[in-house]
């Protein structure tokens, strides 16, 4: 592998980074859902460069782990974004505030 | 040839990612997010991980995106109006937070760096196999992988009592 471990780590840092910008910026909620997920695989990415230039196998488990966490994690997301819609009529987080009170 | 491919695929999934997050419409960002799950795909074969990248397929860029795509479609969610804009006059101060995390995150990367130097690798190749991982998974992680299948469960529970439509 020729690749630089920086190079990869800083590409996982820059992907990181856009999934921030999405969280904190955009106003619909699956959007937001999907930055999330973008910063769950720039960890992914950094743990399986770790993983390839450690020699160690236990980065490849954790990302193993980190998959379900994120299918868990999608599911009720996703059931509480649909319930939230169906009673608001509406998926803007910044219209969503039942809890402001 | 693996380098340019690397950076080939890097620069693919930047661009898809940065689409899914500049684009206003759901749909696009999530067909955007499906091809940017494939690029990682990619990418982790090219890191000799294989097991992780046909996991990416099927568990990222197959069911978790499916599940995304069946939700904007029964949402009917529309477009993002121009106006107020794509980003909120007032969250300025949220750039601030972004950089605080950023930074945090480079910090982490920075400390398995150091890690890094202190223990040089050998260089083991081929050991993203699935034999490799799942002997792993199921020695010293098989307490981790029973909790993993608990929360599935939890999960699946949950998902349902949320989305029944008497709540």
């Amino acid at each position: 592998m020729v690749v630089p471990l920086y190079h990869i780590l800083a590409f996982a840092g820059l992907l990181f980074t856009i999934g921030v910008v999405g969280v904190l910026f955009r106003r619909n909620a699956i959007i937001v859902f999907m930055s999330v997920e973008i910063m769950l695989n720039a960890v992914n990415l950094a743990f399986v460069a770790f993983s390839r230039y450690h020699g160690n196998v236990n980065g490849q488990v954790f990302v193993f782990f980190i998959m379900t966490l994120a299918a868990a994690e999608v599911a009720v997301g996703l059931a509480i974004i649909v319930s939230l819609f169906r009673n608001l009529r509406t998926s803007d987080i910044s219209e969503i505030r039942l809890m402001k009170h | 040839m693996t380098t340019i491919l690397f950076y080939l695929f890097s620069a693919l999934l930047l661009g898809a990612a940065l689409f899914v997050v500049l684009n206003r419409n759901p749909i696009y960002s999530v067909v955007g997010l499906v091809f940017a799950f494939m690029n990682l795909a990619a990418m982790y074969f090219l890191l000799e991980a294989y097991f992780i990248g046909v996991l990416q397929v099927l568990v990222y860029a197959g069911a978790i995106m499916v599940l995304f795509l069946f939700v904007v479609m029964l949402l009917n969610v529309q477009p993002d109006r121009p106006h107020p804009g794509l980003i909120h006059p007032d969250r300025w101060w949220f750039g601030i937070m972004a950089l605080i995390f950023v930074s945090l995150f480079l910090l982490l990367i920075g400390q398995g760096v150091r890690a890094l130097l202190t223990s040089p690798a050998e260089d083991a190749a081929g050991m993203g196999s699935v034999a490799d991982v799942g002997e792993a998974l199921f020695t010293s992680f098989l307490l981790p992988f029973e909790i993993a299948s608990l929360l599935l469960t939890v999960a699946l529970i949950g998902t349902v009592f949320l989305a029944k439509k008497k709540v």
